[in-house]
């Protein structure tokens, strides 16, 4: 492999390690040259294969296949922009918290979802995306979210439940990825999972406290489980025969549990949750199966699953209205910030700015 | 979104207590130091993570180069006489 085709540059931020055919034919090698890198890049792939397969990690300036890298882009935005989107079904309820102390519980997880988006942005940029892109992505519709977020928060009960299931289901798929194998996503979940599991908490305690209220407070949290219960194990994603790219990112370790396998984990756990507050999972089928030690779950509405994905969920309109005002009205704290660096910078012209 | 485009990008290195080193934590974008430097406090110091920050210029980090790994840290493998259990001294001899 010539020297010249993995060049470094910038600490930990390196866009140009692919070897895909335009960038060959940009620098005008000749087709003998050609094929020969092509060789080498199928040796590369099998090499880089290997490596992860004996689970060690792969760091941002080291060479991986374009599509491990697509892939990773794809799926740490995808992630990013979730956590982001998030924070609007909870911030909906801050005003409105019952009590200073429920207040600033959820002001604090809120913010802890912004912080998540950043490492999530900051994992991605490594790969070689620009923060602009990802974020311009979002803004224009173009990029997805977890389909969850575009179910509404209707009630104080919601932002119980939207704790206990939803970041319950998040904290199964991100105790996953805490091993996945790229380094810097990796470290982010670490982080992050760090965080969640007070988000969880908080969350269990609200619907404590209402399910142990008046008769009205428990068929107010009743009805907010009865709404979100199958859209948070739909999170998990289509059903593994249904979920093409499931087998690469798992070979590549990126992922290391399947979405089934991760739905009836969760199920399983959150079914003794619903038990304990005597309240009642919206499913006929549920049952213990005493041969797979597992609970038996009825059918997903995947229609519904791949309506909300394409758009039509109950939301999804508010919720880019939401971002885009909100960044279109952070525009003069920006321009802001860029001015006031700028004159700092001009008045101490001993110190360069970077 | 041109209004942050050429906001530097900052490496964050956070010293949980005194006594230990600074640890790279993550990073962020922010228009000059003392902004990323308040950003990193809210970003990664949320639970007394820290005692101490720093930020500094990704660009201001040179790297080794992953290419260059064989050759810049092998030769140490087989200079196993750096090593103290290299060495046989008896037992009689005691702690050493
Ligand atoms: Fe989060
Ligand atoms: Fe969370």
């Amino acid at each position: 492999m010539p020297n010249g085709l993995i060049q470094e540059q910038k600490y930990g931020r390196n866009p140009d390690h692919d070897i895909s055919h335009e960038r060959f034919v940009n620098v005008g090698v000749n087709c003998g040259i050609y094929i020969e890198l092509m060789a080498n890049a199928v040796d590369l792939t099998t090499t880089f294969d290997s490596y992860v397969a004996a689970e060690n990690r792969v760091e941002p300036k080291q060479w991986m296949p374009e599509k491990y890298r697509k892939t990773l882009v794809r799926q740490i935005s995808q992630h990013a922009h979730s956590e982001v989107v998030g924070m609007l079904p909870e911030a909906n309820w801050i005003t409105r918290a019952p009590s200073l102390r429920a207040k600033l519980i959820l002001i604090a997880k809120v913010q802890d979802e912004g912080g998540h988006g950043l490492y999530l942005y900051s994992a991605a940029e490594t790969l070689g995306t620009s923060r602009e892109t990802m974020v311009g992505d979002l803004l224009s519709g173009k990029a997805k979210y977890s389909s969850i977020f575009n179910y509404p928060s209707l009630t104080w009960a919601d932002v119980g439940v939207i704790g206990w299931l939803v970041d319950g289901a998040a904290i199964a798929n991100q105790v996953m990825l805490c091993r996945t194998s790229y380094g810097p996503y990796s470290r982010a979940m670490v982080r992050i999972c760090k965080e969640e599991s007070f988000h969880q908490r908080q969350g269990y305690e609200i619907v404590m406290k209402l399910a142990r209220g008046t008769s009205d407070q428990k068929a107010m949290v009743q009805d907010a489980l009865n709404r979100w219960w199958w859209p948070s194990i739909m999170m998990f994603g289509p059903t593994d025969d249904n979920s093409p790219n499931s087998e690469q990112s798992m070979k590549w370790r990126i992922k290391r549990k399947s979405n089934d396998q991760l739905r009836q984990e969760f199920i399983d756990k959150t079914v003794v949750h619903a038990e304990f507050l005597d309240l009642s999972i919206p499913d006929e089928d549920l049952k213990w199966n005493d041969s797979r030690q597992s609970y038996d779950y009825g059918e997903i509405n995947w229609d519904e699953f791949y309506r909300v994905i394409q758009g039509d969920g109950p939301c999804n309109r508010q919720r880019l209205i939401a971002r885009n005002k909100a960044h279109d009205e952070g525009r003069w704290v920006r321009e802001a910030a860029t001015a006031f660096a700028a004159k700092q910078a001009a008045k101490k012209p001993a110190k360069q700015a970077p | 979104m041109s209004d942050t485009s050429n906001w530097p990008l900052w490496e964050v290195f956070v010293r949980s207590k005194n006594g230990l080193a600074h640890k790279h934590a993550g990073s962020l974008h922010a228009p000059d130091a003392d902004m990323a430097l308040k950003n990193a406090r809210d970003v990664y110091t949320r639970r007394s993570e820290g005692v101490s920050l720093w930020v500094v210029p990704s660009e201001a980090i040179t790297a080794s180069s992953p290419d260059e790994k064989d050759l810049l840290f092998t030769p140490a493998d087989d200079k196993v006489y750096r090593h103290p259990t290299f060495y046989d001294i008896p037992d009689e001899v005691g702690h050493m």
